[in-house]
């Protein structure tokens, strides 16, 4: 398959993409990875008449500690994160999920910054940054911005990027101690996207909960943080029937999907499923 | 609009005008001949059109030929050095990791990027190595085998040293 005409430019840095970005317009749409957009490209969902690509600049391309947090180039690969000492440090829900994405090949191409961008409602990055507490930064020719990431995904593959906007980089903030993550996903088997995906960030203090926070991706249009369970498990022992209590609010107030891999119905109890998974394996 | 790209292809340099929206894949095999490296599914998820690009295993259905401007790539054709067999080569002949062999060039260039990473791979690493390559024939057994036998040969000379 072949996809639509387009002109092709390489920015050389971020901000020759932003003046690329400026200069054309709607028209332009930016290259990363390219392992969502070609595919959209070749089905013709998608047929941008210029794309400006990114993937080789080097300054979008890195995983670092910055004082009190960790910072991921937008550029960093899914394999970059999955075997980033790092960000195994930091949380180890990140290389476990970054390692759930695709497979081999597609972790050598496809970015964080582009799988975020993408906003795919399977997508396993949203969920997890959502638990992670990170924040998304931007850069349009006003300047920068950053949005936490629990505002950042707003739709159906929709985002809070403005027209001319590129998104540079993650930062995490270092979870105080005691803080343990997991990551776990029901996955569409040849897609290997996330029917439903749960991330859950755990701070323990004294035997109880003093910190929690969940991120559900593949349940509804957008990821987000699921808030009824962190207000169900604050200042409680993290014990089984806890969680099990805690996990029974999941998505009440999510617009759940439904399509031929699982009913609605099914999705929600799945949800449920899977955050106990994320929140035991984060705990015991 | 026609677009210069300039890559290195199994050693050699080649430089071409492409249009912008040639993929990798059809570069490779119809503008270079090259056509060992197969089209299977075109959506990414097969792994028959796996190659190296700058040491890695891609999926080159899922790149376009420009993306790779500047980039050293690696197919099928260019694993055999002076004529000898790579190990993964005479493994899969070894052991019978083919029988129709369409889905045998993106399994010996995925391996390629296993065994760069993972030299000693159990069997499960193996099979989990090859997530991203389907093959209907063989039903996997003799491609792990096949992966196993190279790796024990490329390590054999590095073990007797050490020893």
């Amino acid at each position: 398959m072949v996809t639509n005409k387009f002109d092709y430019i390489r920015a050389e840095s971020v901000d020759d993409a932003i003046t690329l970005m400026v200069k054309h317009g709607m028209d332009a749409k930016l290259l990363a990875g390219g392992h969502s957009l070609i595919p959209a490209m070749k089905l013709r969902l998608n047929a941008p008449g210029i794309l400006i690509d990114i993937r080789k600049i080097q300054e979008l391309r890195y995983i670092k500690k910055d004082g009190n947090k960790l910072v991921i180039g937008a550029g960093a690969t899914h394999h970059d994160v999955a075997t980033s000492e790092l960000a195994h440090q930091t949380y180890s829900m990140l290389p476990e999920a970054a390692d759930l994405i695709g497979d081999q090949q597609v972790r050598n191409m496809g970015t964080i910054g582009g799988s975020l961008a993408h906003a795919d409602p399977a997508a396993d990055w949203p969920g997890v940054m959502i638990a992670a507490g990170a924040s998304v930064h931007l850069k349009g020719p006003d300047g920068e911005r950053s949005v936490p990431a629990e505002d950042f995904f707003t739709g159906f593959y929709m985002t809070d990027l403005q027209e001319n906007e590129l998104l540079t980089a993650i930062s995490i903030p270092l979870p105080p101690e005691g803080t343990r993550s997991s990551y776990q996903k029901f996955m569409q088997p040849a897609s290997r996207f996330a029917i439903v995906g749960a991330a859950a960030a755990v701070t323990v203090k004294g035997g109880k909960i003093e910190r929690v926070k969940v991120g559900i991706n593949g349940l509804a249009d957008a990821a987000f943080a699921a808030g009824n369970i962190e207000k169900a498990l604050v200042g409680k022992e993290p014990t089984e029937a806890n969680i099990d209590a805690a996990v029974e609010s999941t998505g009440a107030d999510a617009m759940v999907m439904a399509d031929h891999f699982a009913s609605e119905e099914y999705r929600l109890h799945l949800a449920k499923v899977y955050a106990k998974r994320a929140l035991m394996a984060a705990t015991q | 609009m026609p677009t210069k790209i300039t890559m290195t292809v199994n050693g050699q340099s080649v430089t071409k005008d492409v249009d912008a929206r040639t993929l990798l894949v059809h570069f490779l095999r119809d503008n270079l001949q090259l056509t060992g490296t197969h089209v299977g599914c075109d959506t990414s998820n097969c792994g028959a059109c796996t190659i190296l690009v700058d040491g890695h295993a891609v999926k080159s259905c899922t790149m376009l030929a420009v993306q790779a401007d500047g980039s050293e790539v690696t197919t099928i054709e260019g694993l055999s050095q002076n004529g000898e067999m790579h190990p993964l080569q005479e493994g899969f002949r070894e052991e019978h990791g083919l029988q129709c062999g369409f889905c045998t060039p993106g399994m010996i260039m995925a391996a390629v990027d296993l065994l760069d990473r993972n030299p000693d791979p159990s069997e499960q690493e193996i099979r989990e190595g090859l997530e991203g390559n389907f093959c209907r024939c063989t039903g996997y057994h003799n491609i792990v085998r096949s992966i196993q036998y190279a790796a024990k040969k490329i390590n054999e000379p590095k073990k007797a040293v050490a020893s």
